[in-house]
This record gives C-alpha cells, structure tokens and sequence, in this order.
C-alpha cells in the first residue's frame, strides 16, 4: 500500500464500519458438501432472461448436461449438478422476499455421477477472445458476488467499448462473509488465471486486484500467484462498507467516477468477482459448466459455521442441516450478506448461483427498535457512498412523490443499506427506495403499456375510419359509375329512339 | 410494508436516545457546575424545567397520539428542558421555568408536528420568548453563591424563592459582563472604562461570574463539547465556524475601535456563546444536513450573535442569531446538497 493509498484513505468520507463477524468463518478451509436427495434449480438465476426448459419430466439427465438453455441476449445456460432423474417441472419456492414461487426444475440425483463428455482446454490463454467468451457463456456461469449478472455478457462489452483495464473484486466488504476471501486464499493461481482470461476476451490490457486490507492472507496468496505477471497489480482497499461495490471500487482503484445512468465499460473499465474468475478459469480448463459455488454458512446462530462447496440447487435446510443445525434463538436466516442479502421466508429455498452466504441471525445479531421519527441528524447523509440526501429522499416517497425522490437521485441509489444501517431512528430507509424504485418501473412498465395500447387504438380508429371513408369513396364512386352508366344508357336509348324516329319514313 | 424484513439485516447500534443521551451527559458536568456556583435556586430552577417539559411532552403526545411512553423515553424532551434551564437566569420564578418548557415543547416542538418536525430550535424560541415577554426576571442576575459557602439560601429557603418569588438580595444582584456593558454604554461610558470595573476573573474560564444557569463554566463546556465530537454526535463544523463567525469580527472590532467592541476573547467566553457553539447550534433538527450547509449556517449564528451584541438593543443575542438561522436551514439545504456520485464535472481523469 502505498501513499496514494493512504491520501485516498483519509479522503474517503462515505461509508461505515460494519461489525465483521468473520473471524466466525474465516479459518474454516473451502470443504465439498456431499450431493442432496432433490436438488431444485430455479430457471431465473442470473440477471436477464429466464432459462428455457430443455428436458421432459421423468428424463434422465447425467452431470454437466443443459437443463435450460439461455433465452436472449442477456440471459445463461442451466446445467444439471448431478447425474440423475428429472422429477418436475413446475413452480416452486425460490429465494426470493417475498415467499413467492417461481419456475425451477426438479431433480432427484441418483448418486452414479454419469457425466457428459466435456471438452475441456489445457491452455485457455490460447483461445481467442470470442472463444474465451463463448465458452464463459456456455458455462453458465454468472456474477458470482451476488450480483448473477451473465458473466460472458459482460466480457463483449470490449467489442462495444474499448476497455483498458478489468479490475477484480476481492472486496468482500459485506460481514460475515468469507467466501472468497477462501477462494483466493486456497485457488489463488485460479483467480489470476481467470482474470488474465477475461483481461484477453475484454481486450484489457491491465488488471487490478482489490482486495481489503482486513484480508491480509488473500491479498499475500494473490501477490504470489500474480508475480510472474506484469499486467496484473494488487491493490490493498481500505476496510468499509461498501467498499466493493462497483462504482465504489471504480472510483478507488481508477480515480474515475463511472457515468450517472451508465456502465463502467463507458469509461474503459469492467469489474468481476474474484469467484468468477476462478470459475471461469475451472470452467474453461474442464470445460464443465457452473453447477456448483462456494457459500458461507454463517451467524450465530448456526452449529458449525463453515465454507462449502455446494451443488446448485440444493435446499437451504439441508445445508443449515449439514452445519450441525440451528441454535435456539435463529430470529432471520438471510441469503447473502446482512447489508444486501434477502430475508428467506423458509429453509425449503434452494441455494442459487448468486448464494454467497447462508446466514442464520439471532436477535441481538438484527436491528432491534421500532423506526420512530427522523430527527434530521443526517448520518445517512455522512455515510451515502453516492452523495444523497436518504433522508429526503424517504420523505418524499413517504408523502407520495416518488417521482420527486428520482429528482434527488432516487435512481443513483444502489441499495447499499449504508444508510438504515446508521440511523438512528431506524427508519427502514432501504426498504423505502427498493418500494420506490419498483413502484417507479412498475409505473413506467404500465405507462409504456398504455402507450402502446393508445397507440394501437389509434391506428384502429384510423383504419376504420380509413376503411369507412374508403367504402363511402367506392360507394361513390359506385354510384357515380352506376349513373354515367345510366346515363349512357339512357343517352343511348334517346339516340337510338331519335335514330329510330329519324329512320321513321316520313 | 414490512419494515423489518427488508435488508440490512444488521444496525450500527446508533440510537435517538443514544445520541440525546451522549448530549446530557456531556452537559452534565457544566449543570453540576452550575449547580455549585449558584445554590439551590439553580438546583429547583433545573428541576422544574426539565421536569415541567417532559410533563407536557406526555400531554402532548397523548393528544396527538404520537407514541407512548417509548417517545417520552427518547430523551428529547428531557434535553430541550435541560438547554432551556441552563440559559435561564438561576434565581428565576418558577413560573418562567414553567412556562419556557410550556412553550419550548407545546408550542415550537408539538404545534409543528412533534420530533423532528420543529423548524425552530424549541429551547431558544421558549428563551426568547420569555426575554421578550418578562425581560426583568430574565436579566435579573445573582452573583455566585456557591454551595457550602454560606453565601446562598438553604434547600427549602430556595424553594421557597423559586416559588413564591421574593425579591433577590440587593446584595447579591450583580450583572452579566454583556449586560454591564451595554447599560455602561447608554450612560455614555465606553469600555475602556466599563469593562476594568467588573475586574478580573470575566474570562477565566471558571465561571465565577453573574450569568445563566449553565453558561459560565467555560472549560467544562467545552469539555463536553469535545466529548460529543469525539463520540461522533456532533461535527466540528458548526462549532467551529460558529466560534468563527464570531471570534473575526470581534477581533476586527476590537482592533479597531477598543472603546466601542469587545475583544474576541470576551465574545466568546460571555454568554451563550460556547453553550450556544457546541450544545444549541448543533441540535440536530433544527440545523442543515451537509458540512457546506453546516459552516454556512455556524458563521451566520456568529456574525449575527456578534452584530446584535455590538449595535442592537439586546446585550445578548445568541438566541435570536439561532432562530434567524434555523429559518435558512431549508434554503441552505437546497443549496448545499452533495453532488451525487457520476453526475457534474467531477469526472477526474484516471490517476
């Protein structure tokens, strides 16, 4: 670290130091947790599209083969963990807040681990870029942070955008999570190579790792495996939340601030999770797709918190199972950290690719306190990483005007929690801006329907009035024909009389 | 909606009855100061502030039905009692302490929609309220009378000051070092020969001077004010730029006119001024939510404290420099949001 390190340090005023509840993982080594008796695999995983059913109910499936394929531009691949049958296709919980259910298929492995075939590469660094990129995509493998968005997505952002620079998230800001301060710490030559590998599809020509300082071990495991590569430079980030989230660490690592509105490729700089890179690296060395993930099990509320390796799909309670259970107490099991994760309705959940952590919180481990009244002490304000005013922001949705809060940078908020973390009040001023912003996309959802449906009722009354005035025009013209013809005839009729009477001798 | 079911799923631990509590506590010493100095007179004057004001936030509260005993509890009104007792002379009526907390809690906190909603700061509205209305009880100063002296009046003798009100000993009346001053000044005389009459020990720092309750012991406020900034509930904006706004014009006045302008040391150790620096400027709903917003609105507190003591009919106008401000705070806050991440010409070039 050096001393522009620290100048920035000290320049640094937004954000908080949340408690960092990881010594309760951070020793526990990345361990295989053995295959459930039904795995459920939601068809929405990732950011995008969901997946399209490519098998039947009752099929047999062997390991690594598509289950759903990817359906659109934004959108991945979903593969079977395990080699087995397909039991369902139907609708089932999946973590989501609000308990509802969603598409997901069913499968019930059969313990014989018959895998296809994989075509996998023993120098991935020779592929060329659009190779690299493509096998990412058939992977399935997406953000891996949290985040689930299509990794090979964000690697054809270079075609777009010339990126200089990919820089990899090892921040890891969120408490009690360990996962991949585990996974540099034990695959740290993984990680470098996945992210010289997404350096060689983006174009990028150099590569910074950040990783916070409270992650010595990791940020040593990194340093070594990077040394024989010049392009790649580790940088030590200052401990705070949310110091790894995107536009934050953009800003950090590269002084430059990602555009309102815009993607950070916009300014030649795209960011990927230290996991990602590691599955990436595994996933093109193998050629097996993403059917697994490492998860941290965690609070305090868990027997044995550990690192796991967890086939997708997997239910949560035989995961909370598999950690010895739950103590007495457990008040919240949450998916992901505590700053962002969702609140689980249920253990019967299935653990997804963007599961981070799986964290079972006791009652003195959550808020306590009703939220009472804003006394304007604007420690939201001193702690907004993006520079807004949250609690002007909550008063304006709370009197209705969302669509005032968007003037104040409603939509500039990323969600980070900062803010209800330090209030005093406890105003749940999160939950405000999350209500905000669906009601908003939901308003604009109905508008563009009702845009679009007016302009289809224009474009029928045009017709008819078109086809109306069309028929009257014909009608006319009809009748007009009808009596010049008439008319003919008639002249016809008097000439031929006349000629009749002219051819009358007289 | 839900509240408690949205992330984060963990707290910073911050509290509104923390943070009220960090303040009181931090007056504490300053109050038990003033408590030694001035005799039991300050003990039931105290008292009766803060008790009266909690009692008619619960019939407030009650009326409006806004919470319960929880909201009683927060400590907020129990700390408007508190600033308003210790800028109300010690040997005061009862019925000033009675009705400053009537007005400090009923009128400038729940008329406006209780906690949180008061544009005005609920314990200087009450103050000036009283100085406009009864300006002989509230400039009737005393001397110190320091507990165990034998100079003051005993536990039930006080009381019955407080509440039947006899005239003060002649004896012990004694002015403030503004009040002094000013009244010097009508009579013609200018500081160079009023200000070496009230002797030495004005700006000692111990507080051995006629004043408020709470506002002479000038190192033990200060104490408490660096105590609520190193606890981080109060930012060293305000302070600061109150002192600020303050201390330069008195040295500039001081400088060059000493018969007229009192030196900067003088402005900010009489009064209100450090009370007023670090415990009322800082309330925090009546003050603006950014750093730039919170120097802008410190340096107005102390130009205008400063103005009104050198040239307007009140000696003390700390109170009324707060209230003026108070009514900038939503302009100043219009005009001092933070530029948000990705907008505007910070678009620094890559380092």
């Amino acid at each position: 670290m050096g001393f522009k390190d620290l100048l920035s340090n000290i320049r640094l005023s937004w954000g908080v130091h949340p408690e960092g509840h990881k010594d309760l993982t951070s020793e526990c080594g990345i361990s295989d947790m053995p295959m459930s008796e039904r795995l459920v695999l939601p068809l929405a995983q990732h950011i995008g599209a969901p997946g399209r059913v490519a098998v039947a109910p009752g099929e047999r499936v062997l390991r690594g083969q598509v289950l759903a394929t990817a359906s659109g531009v934004v959108s991945a691949p979903l593969h079977a963990p395990a080699s087995g049958r397909i039991l369902d296709i139907g609708d089932y919980p999946v973590p989501h807040p609000s308990g509802l259910t969603a598409p997901a298929i069913v499968l019930e492995p059969d313990g014989r681990d018959d895998s296809v075939e994989f075509t996998g590469c023993a120098d991935p660094l020779a592929l060329p870029p659009e190779d690299i990129a493509r096998r990412v995509a058939a992977a399935g493998v997406v953000g891996l942070g949290g985040a689930t968005f299509p990794a090979a997505v964000k690697l054809g952002l270079g075609k777009r955008n010339p990126i200089h620079t990919l820089l990899l998230n090892g921040g890891e800001c969120e408490p009690y999570l360990t996962c991949d301060d585990r996974i540099m710490r034990e695959r740290a030559p993984q990680v470098v190579e996945g992210a010289r590998l997404m350096a060689r599809a983006l174009g990028a020509s150099q590569i910074v790792i950040g990783i916070e300082n409270n992650k010595p071990t990791a940020i040593a495991a990194i340093q070594l495996a990077s040394v024989a590569f010049p392009e790649v430079t580790v940088r030590a980030l200052p401990a705070r939340y949310p110091m790894g989230s995107e536009k934050q660490l953009v800003e950090f690592l590269t002084g430059v601030e990602v555009p309102a509105g815009g993607l950070s490729a916009e300014i030649g700089v795209v960011v990927h999770n230290v996991g990602t890179a590691a599955a990436i690296s595994q996933a093109l060395r193998s050629g097996e797709p993403l059917t697994e993930r490492v998860v941290t099990v965690s609070g305090s509320g868990i027997a044995r918190p550990a690192n796991l390796r967890i086939a997708i799909g997997t239910p949560v309670s035989d995961v909370i199972a598999y950690c010895g259970g739950l103590k007495p107490g457990v008040a919240r099991l949450v998916m992901g950290g505590p700053m962002m994760g969702m609140i689980l309705p249920g253990d019967t959940v299935p653990i997804v690719k963007g599961s981070s952590g799986i964290l079972a919180l006791t009652a003195d481990e959550i808020p306590a306190g009703d939220p009472s009244a804003c006394i304007r002490c604007a420690s939201c304000v001193d702690v907004c990483p993006i520079g807004l005013m949250p609690m002007e922001m909550a008063a304006r949705i709370r009197a209705g005007k969302a669509d005032t809060a968007v003037d104040i940078g409603l939509k500039d908020c990323i969600g980070c929690g900062t803010c209800a973390y330090t209030c005093p009040a406890h105003i749940p001023l999160s939950h405000y801006f999350s209500y905000a912003k669906g009601s908003l996309a939901a308003g604009e959802r109905s508008r563009l329907k009702n845009e679009a449906v007016k302009k289809l009722t224009t474009a029928r009354t045009e017709r008819l009035e078109r086809e109306a005035q069309e028929k009257a025009e014909a009608a006319a013209r009809r009748k007009a024909e009808r009596e010049a013809a008439k008319k003919k005839a008639a002249e016809q009729a008097a000439r031929e009389a006349a000629a009749g009477s002219e051819g009358v001798p007289a | 909606m839900m509240a408690a079911t949205h992330s984060p799923h963990a707290h910073g631990g911050k509290s509104i009855r923390g943070v009220m509590t960090a303040v009181m506590l931090a007056l504490t010493p300053v109050t038990l100061w003033g408590f030694y100095l001035f005799g039991w007179t300050a003990v039931w004057i105290w008292t009766l502030t803060v008790s009266s004001a909690l009692l008619f936030e619960l019939v407030c509260l009650n009326l409006a039905r806004r919470g319960g005993p929880a909201s009683l509890l927060d400590g907020s009104a129990a700390l408007a009692g508190w600033l308003l007792a210790l800028t109300l002379p010690p040997w005061a009526p009862w019925w000033i302490a009675v009705l400053g907390s009537f007005i400090a809690i009923a009128i400038a906190k729940h008329a406006y929609g209780g906690l949180g909603q008061n544009p005005f700061n609920p314990a200087m509205v009450a103050r000036v309220a009283l100085l406009v209305s009864f300006p002989l009880e509230m400039t009737q100063w005393v001397s110190p009378t320091p507990l165990f002296s034998g100079t003051g009046l005993g536990p039930i003798d006080a009381l019955e000051h407080v509440l039947f009100g006899e005239a003060i000993p002649d004896a012990l009346t004694s002015a403030t070092l503004l009040g002094h001053v000013k009244a010097e000044a009508s009579r013609g005389l200018d500081l160079l020969a009023s200000v070496p009459a009230l002797g030495p020990g004005l700006a000692d720092g111990i507080g051995r001077h006629a004043g408020s309750l709470g506002e002479t012991g000038t190192w033990l406020i200060l104490a408490g004010g660096l105590f609520l900034l190193f606890r981080g509930i109060i930012s060293w904006h305000i302070p600061l730029a109150v002192l600020t706004g303050l201390a330069v014009p008195a040295a500039i006045g001081h400088a060059i006119d000493p018969a007229h302008h009192l030196s900067a040391l003088h402005h900010l150790t009489a009064g209100a001024a450090l009370l007023g620096a670090f415990f009322i400027a800082t309330d925090l709903v009546t003050s603006p939510a950014t750093a730039p917003g919170r120097l802008v609105y410190g340096l107005g507190i102390g130009l205008l404290t400063w103005t009104i003591r050198s040239f307007a009919g009140f000696p003390e106008g700390f109170a009324f420099a707060v209230l003026l401000m108070n009514a900038c705070v939503p302009v100043i806050d219009r005009f001092t949001r933070p530029r948000i991440y990705g907008h505007g010409a910070a678009q620094r070039s890559a380092a």
